[in-house]
């Protein structure tokens, strides 16, 4: 079963990340790099990418002839991907403690992080209702 | 190297040889993970120099032997690198020219002594799965992970740890004894069964490469019925994925929605396929060990001998639920015994049977109850609840063509509801 691990933050969450000491953001650097080689090593990893900061961000509607609507404003307690995991595992139990240990990447000061992972499952094509 | 798109029948060739070829090699080296590598390189060597060079006289000598001088030369290049005497490599660096082990003919329990070391207990059941994909199914890395939708280096991975688990479980190279032999021949079927399933299931479209891992299933059922041919729920589960395979074809639409069997053209089922199922379960039931891989294939074959869905013998598919439930405890077959219930006794039967479903954990949030609850909700005339559970069985499920289905449904069955309040 595939399930993606989405790491979200607010924009002060991204403002804060940046003022980091040098140190706290190589920890949190080789953490991550050793965290993508465990998945890729237990033979789960599907996928992953990181995302550009939302000072960027826009959301597009399309016009009245399908043109674009750009909007770069947005609340204050938005949260924003920052970016993702794709693993494919026996169940969610395994999918779960995989994402706790995405969510204890080392905080300021090397301390145990417990930032916040949305775990949703991938839909895939199979199908069996029994109809 | 990259092998070219073999023909069919070289292909087939090639995996019918795999465990044999990879059970003289495993006899003579006794290191399963090493021999397994040693056997995918002969393989893609087979594969890409028979097409130029022509079909070698003994294909499966040729295979061997190179994947004999692959052992070696590894073994070679290790102990070269340890720099240390090696007594295996000289032992080892006889066996091109061991032309008698090379000639000898496979031994047939090898393909069997292989299928149950793959499908071993100690191993997660995708890690069977790969593993038995390719050590007995003869299918390259690339090809598993293409049909199970990952990375090629993760597919790699899962196998090598796996191989890894049956070196530290120590799992002999071997037939298991008698007293366990029935049990881990139900593991060799249940990862069969899924390997099926996961190709049967998958609806057509994008993923149709995907329609490969139900023939592999067959296949390798099929071989493995040839070497125990008088095990009635072998054949059973033989002619269960024959039967289900059968309609392939008409349970998708061209872009992947799912028509359910009810609703199935059934001029496109595979008619030989269906005759050939039928005669296997017919053949298998009077044996007397009647297990759950025959009754569900007997219940295949009821559906696939309806010629109109309407002439399907309810009855006799209720018989055959009762006996499945008796046998086993899965709340799968609970539900589709309440569907066959509903339709021999009308739907408030199925909605009461369905109602002692709810204090299973182990069904009671699965979407397939609330789906088999909207369809007798349906058949009771109940819209309102039917579309609830319609919805419900959409947030539910984690299949996307499904989804789309449950969804369809509610939507259908919304519209009646609003015309009906207009004509009011």
């Amino acid at each position: 079963m595939k399930y993606i691990l989405m790491m979200n933050a607010t924009k002060s969450n991204f403002d804060l990340y940046a003022k980091w000491s040098k140190e706290d953001l190589q920890r949190n650097v080789a953490f991550m790099r050793a965290f993508s080689k465990e998945l890729k090593d237990s033979g789960v990893f599907v996928a992953t990418e990181g995302l550009g900061w939302p000072n960027e961000a826009k959301t597009v509607r399309a016009g009245k002839d399908g043109e674009p609507i750009t909007d770069g404003v947005f609340a204050e307690s938005k949260e924003f991907l920052a970016g993702y995991w794709i693993i494919d595992v026996e169940g969610p139990e395994q999918a779960y403690k995989i994402a706790a240990r995405a969510s204890a990447a080392p905080g300021p000061g090397g301390t145990r992080g417990s930032m916040p992972i949305e775990v949703r499952q991938v839909l895939c094509g199979f199908a069996d209702l029994g109809l | 190297m990259v092998a070219q798109p073999l023909d069919a029948p070289l292909e087939h060739l090639l995996r019918e040889l795999t465990p044999q070829v990879l059970g003289a090699v495993v006899r003579r080296f006794r290191d399963f993970a090493a021999a397994e590598d040693a056997v995918q390189e002969a393989l893609l060597a087979a594969a890409t120099q028979w097409p130029d060079e022509g079909l070698p006289d003994n294909p499966r000598a040729w295979l061997t032997q190179v994947a004999f001088r692959r052992m070696t030369d590894q073994i070679r290049s290790e102990s070269a690198r340890r720099r240390r005497e090696d007594e295996m490599a000289v032992e080892a660096s006889r066996a091109p020219e061991a032309t008698i082990t090379m000639d000898a003919p496979p031994e047939e329990d090898d393909t069997l002594v292989l299928l149950f070391m793959c499908c071993h207990p100690a191993l997660t059941l995708s890690s069977a799965i790969a593993l038995t994909l390719r050590a007995v199914g003869g299918l390259t890395t690339a090809e598993i992970a293409k049909a199970f939708l990952v990375p090629e280096a993760t597919m790699a991975q899962r196998i090598s740890r796996a191989k890894q688990s049956i070196k530290d479980s120590g799992i002999p190279f071997e037939l298991p004894t008698t007293e366990e032999r029935a049990q881990r021949l139900r593991a060799v079927l249940h990862v069969l069964y899924l390997i099926f399933n996961e190709g049967y299931t998958s609806s057509a479209g994008p993923q149709l490469q995907r329609v490969e891992l139900s023939r592999e299933a067959i296949r390798l059922t099929r071989s493995l019925r040839n070497l125990l041919s008088n095990d009635a729920e072998i054949a059973g589960l033989l002619a269960l994925m024959l039967l289900t395979d059968a309609r392939r074809l008409a349970r998708t639409t061209g872009e992947g929605e799912l028509i359910p069997l009810m609703e199935q053209d059934r001029a496109l089922w595979d008619e030989p396929q269906i005759a050939e199922g039928v005669a296997l379960i017919s053949a298998a039931l009077p044996k007397g060990s009647v297990g759950p891989y025959q009754l569900q294939a007997a219940i295949a074959a009821v559906h696939d001998e309806a010629t109109r869905a309407e002439d399907t013998d309810w009855p006799q598919i209720l018989a055959l639920y009762d006996l499945l439930r008796r046998m086993t405890d899965n709340p799968m077959v609970a539900l589709n015994h309440a569907i066959a219930a509903a339709m021999v006794h009308g739907p408030t039967k199925g909605l009461e049977l369905l109602d002692a479903l709810k204090t299973d954990a182990r069904v009671a949030d699965h979407h397939r109850l609330d789906a088999v609850r909207a369809h007798l909700l349906e058949m009771a005339g109940d819209r309102d609840g039917a579309v609830k559970h319609y919805r419900a069985a959409a947030g539910k499920t984690r299949s996307l063509p499904e989804r789309n289905y449950l969804l369809m449904q509610a939507a259908r069955l919304a519209s009646q509801t609003r015309l009906g309040d207009g004509q009011e």
